[in-house]
């Protein structure tokens, strides 16, 4: 689900600082409804002051955060019809699982039957069936996770933000939750914002990322449209791996351009920003990069180069492989191992030959 | 990062009662004390002139201020015995605080030491001696010392003495119930240190090839310097004051200056005298105290 | 905590087991010997409980034991209560003016000599003409167990996890009753722990008492004292023991009273 028309959740021009340092520069941003929407970025970039500010822990210093139309950049977290999942799962832990999960009904002052109902329809959502007298520290770190999860969806809150929920888990139980998280949303048609570090999780869960640097917000795309199409150097090298190489802007002819390498000789791609003129940046995906045995007829055909494989690496999944050209650049190349046995067989000091076709090239002006 | 903002301001109020409260019978009493010291005693009730009586009208303040004067604290500095009764304080605070901390700091490593599940067990076992009576535990080594109590019944079972020896009314006695007494207070802060320490550490210092003493030396020692701190002036500082310790077991010929100021008070009911006693320990202790105000507000609230 | 292993050496178990007996041993002889039927030390007369039915029969030390209970009580309850409120305004306050005067105040009873704070609190009394006894008493050790309090509960609310308050009030309660709701609950043990130990410190307290007690309030340490002074009394071995008795009851139901409500994180000891 991509957004909607008008957004649910407007972010206008929010600053917060924090003594001497600015941690949210200026910041805006619309989310729309039932979005899964993540904050991705290094430490220190401001995603969990931004959330922290969406939930209601800390006030900006100027602009504004509008909910269904209505300013609550001010509005107390109780106040807030919107719920965190807090890192560490935050479960009190002299309440057994129904109490956390009931402890915020309560407060809403729901009549007792209602909270039953509305719990038990929790624990089914996040399958806890059969646990709900425990505490939590009767509970593995999956299932905690799970009623933190229910705890704060209990609400029905308008948006539901998740504070590097995952970050405590190992891998399996990584991949495991993702899925469950994405289904929970779908499900219930909710508006989720989560905050990670983990692009891989970004990428996969959500519906739209927005990548953040110093307080700031570089780009806001879909995963697909991030990873091949992104906006800068920063971000191209910040999401997967990537090839970059420094040349001038040259020749436009029949929809294809021409940019001039120091060393990489001269490559042509298809898509060029308008604002490409002058020093340029080419970037090129490592799998968009097809590895062969050097052809004779190499220097005639585009985008074509002949080096040395200075080493591989076999990553289960892909090799990745490094070849130095012969102009002087090191590309990096991943290549599938689409079947089991080692079909080509390109070892260290080899001479390869490598190409690419221009519309997989992506220039860059900043 | 403190986005904590929100509950600052309901925090601070819950420190309006508390705060009068110390303000009232902590801080205001000690102008009380100036006041007195700058006194001279008589024989009335209350037994000291002036008394300020605001009901009396400015003249009399007047008055009442001028009859204040540093007499008490004259008398202090020129008499030998108020002299001597500060040294010899200080003397034994320091001794026993030596003692202490030569006696506790092995105690307090050992505990560190210990397996995690006997840790627990081990800071309740030093702790519950201090939730008994001080006075009791005290009692108890007079009881021991005594001249036909246990510890001479020992030696002159295992034949180390052919007679019984003089244990009370002895400095000996009164450094055995200083230490005693003080123990967990030296230890405590101690173990709290020395269990916080990463043993990865000292596995690192064993790698780059340190002995097990040299390791010690090296790592553990400067490591533990806070709660050496902290212990230290947890016993130094009450010690310099102590009253009821040196009065039951130490001898009556020499006075630490907790006992001097009980002498003059309730012995010779010179009030003066007492605070102006009261008010020159304090000075002493002032830097000291300070220190550790430091310290504790380190170690309390670096959260 | 890496893996302990071979961390124990003999030295460091001597140690210990020294220490404690060091502790200890004083404690004990003076049991044993409440129970002794003859009066002189030197003599083992047997078992008998002669001594502890002449302390029922003192009346003098049976006042003063009540009068020690009472305001160890009243005192206690009160430096809870103030205690608590100081600890939570130096833990969750942040910076506010005045606070290094207020955690100076508040601290400073820790190591403060007795004397001084007797006879300071003493001279007030005089100076507003209040009359020496329970009350004068109680408020004395009010004010200097209310440190002792605050240092116990102050630890224990710093230790918390913050995040389990913003998660109260995430879930719809305003910060006042997130408080009473989720913190509140898990410091309690510490409370409780801290209102044990003021009333441990006030039965015991002699020094402050002598100064701010008045003509037949007398409590029990300073009707203890007294007799100490003339010489050893195999009733106050009894009365010792009792006491003794008394305090170790406590420590053991508390504690057995924290297993069973054991939380995560709390480790057995009270402190």
């Amino acid at each position: 689900m991509t957004a909607s028309r008008t957004p649910l959740l407007r972010i206008a021009s929010v600053v917060k600082r924090f003594g001497g340092v600015t941690a949210v520069d200026d910041l805006s941003l619309d989310i729309g409804a039932g979005e899964f929407f993540a904050l991705l970025g290094p430490s220190g970039c401001g995603k969990t002051t931004l959330l922290r500010m969406l939930a209601g822990f800390e006030a900006p210093d100027a602009g504004a955060i509008h909910l269904n139309g209505a300013d609550i950049a001010h509005v107390r977290p109780h106040e807030r019809p919107v719920n965190m999942m807090f890192q560490n799962y935050a479960l009190f832990p002299h309440l057994t699982v129904e109490g956390n999960i009931a402890f915020g009904l309560k407060r809403a002052g729901l009549p007792k039957d209602e909270i039953a109902a509305r719990v038990a329809e929790m624990i089914a959502l996040v399958r806890l069936d059969g646990l709900q007298a425990r505490r939590p520290d009767q509970l593995s770190g999956g299932q905690r996770q799970r009623v933190a999860l229910a705890r704060s969806l209990a609400r029905r809150p308008q948006v539901l933000l998740l504070d590097e929920p995952m970050a405590a888990l190992d891998k399996k139980l990584r991949e495991g939750t993702q899925a469950e998280l994405m289904q929970v949303q779908r499900r219930l048609g909710m508006t989720f914002i989560i905050v990670t570090h983990d692009q891989e999780e970004a990428m996969t869960v959500a519906d739209r990322i927005g990548v953040m640097d110093k307080g700031k917000l570089v780009q806001v795309a879909p995963p697909r449209e991030l990873y091949e199409a992104p906006n800068s150097r920063w971000i191209a090298g910040f999401v997967g791996d990537i090839n970059l190489i420094e040349g001038q802007a040259a020749a436009r002819q029949s929809g294809h351009f021409t940019i001039v390498t120091q060393n990489a000789g001269t490559i042509v791609a298809s898509h060029v920003p308008s604002s490409a003129i002058g020093n340029v940046c080419v970037a090129i995906r490592p799998e968009k990069i097809r590895l062969s045995q050097p052809a004779p007829d190499a220097a005639a055909s585009v985008n074509t180069f002949t080096g040395i494989l200075t080493s591989t690496g076999f990553l289960g999944g892909v090799s990745v492989y490094s070849v130095k050209l012969d102009q002087g650049a090191v590309f990096r190349v991943a290549v599938a191992n689409a079947t089991r046995a080692a079909a080509d067989g390109f070892a260290a000091g080899q001479r390869v030959s490598l190409s690419f076709a221009p519309d997989d090239v992506v220039v860059l002006d900043r | 990062m403190s986005g904590r903002r929100i509950f600052t301001r309901p925090a601070r109020l819950a420190a309006i009662a508390p705060y009068l409260w110390m303000a009232l019978f902590f801080l205001v009493p000690f102008g009380f004390v100036l006041k007195i010291a700058l006194s001279q005693t008589a024989i009335a009730q209350p037994p000291y002139v002036p008394v300020f009586d605001l009901a009396a009208g400015w003249e009399s303040f007047k008055a009442a201020l001028s009859a204040l004067s540093f007499d008490n604290f004259k008398l202090l500095v020129s008499d030998d015995l108020y002299i001597f009764s500060y040294v010899r304080s200080l003397v034994v605070a320091i001794t026993s605080t030596v003692i202490l901390l030569l006696i506790g700091y092995p105690v307090a490593y050992g505990m560190s030491r210990l397996p995690q599940r006997w840790q627990p067990v081990a800071m309740m076992l030093v702790i519950v001696p201090f939730w008994t009576s001080f006075l009791i535990r005290i009692y108890a080594w007079i009881n021991v010392l005594q001249h036909d109590g246990l510890l001479n019944k020992l030696l002159l079972a295992l034949g180390i003495v052919d007679k019984p020896l003089v244990w009370l009314a002895t400095d000996s006695a009164m450094y055995l119930g200083i230490v005693y007494s003080y123990f967990p207070f030296m230890i405590l802060p101690l173990y709290a240190t020395l269990s916080k320490m990463d043993d990865a550490l000292l596995e690192a210092a064993a790698d780059l090839g340190a002995s097990r003493l040299k390791a010690f030396w090296l790592v553990t020692f400067p490591l533990s310097l806070p709660g050496i701190g902290a212990g230290v002036l947890l016993c130094f500082i009450p010690i310099v004051g102590e009253f009821v310790i040196p009065d039951l077991l130490a001898g009556s010929d020499r006075m630490m200056i907790g006992q001097t100021l009980w002498l003059e008070f309730f012995t010779n009911k010179d009030w003066p005298v007492a605070s102006a006693i009261a008010i020159v320990l304090l000075a002493l202790l002032l830097v000291p105290l300070l220190i550790y105000e430091k310290l504790q507000r380190r170690h309390l609230e670096t959260h | 905590m890496a893996a302990r292993g071979t961390r124990l050496s003999a030295f460091n178990m001597a140690s210990v087991a020294l220490g404690l007996a060091f502790l200890y041993l004083p404690i004990a002889i003076l049991v044993i010997y409440s129970f002794n039927a003859s009066r002189l030390v030197t003599v083992w007369g047997g078992w008998s409980l002669r001594w502890y039915t002449e302390f029922f029969n003192d009346d003098a030390m049976l006042s003063a034991a009540w009068m020690s209970l009472r305001v160890a009580f009243c005192s206690a309850t009160a430096a809870t209560v103030l205690g608590t409120l100081a600890a939570v305004a130096l833990s969750r306050g942040e910076r506010f003016r005045g606070r290094t005067l207020f955690s100076g105040m508040l601290y400073a009873p820790l190591v403060m000599p007795e004397v001084i704070t007797g006879l300071s609190l003493l001279l007030l009394f005089v100076a507003i003409d209040a009359g020496r006894g329970f009350w004068t008493v109680t408020i004395a050790h009010t004010t200097l167990t209310m440190c002792f309090v605050a240092v116990v509960v102050q630890s224990r609310l710093n230790a918390l996890d913050r995040s389990l308050e913003e998660a109260a009030m995430d879930l719809g309660c305003p910060p006042v009753q997130a408080f009473i709701a989720v913190t509140l609950p898990l410091i309690l043990p510490s409370i409780a722990a801290g209102w044990m130990l003021a009333f441990t410190l006030s039965l015991d307290d002699l020094v402050i008492a002598s100064f701010t007690t008045g003509p037949g309030s007398a409590t029990l340490p300073i009707r203890i004292y007294s007799e100490v002074r003339l010489g050893v009394k195999p009733e106050i071995n009894a009365i010792c023991t009792l006491v003794i008795g008394a305090v170790a009851l406590v420590i053991v139901a508390a504690s057995l009273a924290s297993k069973l409500t054991s939380e995560q994180g709390e480790s057995a000891a009270p402190l």
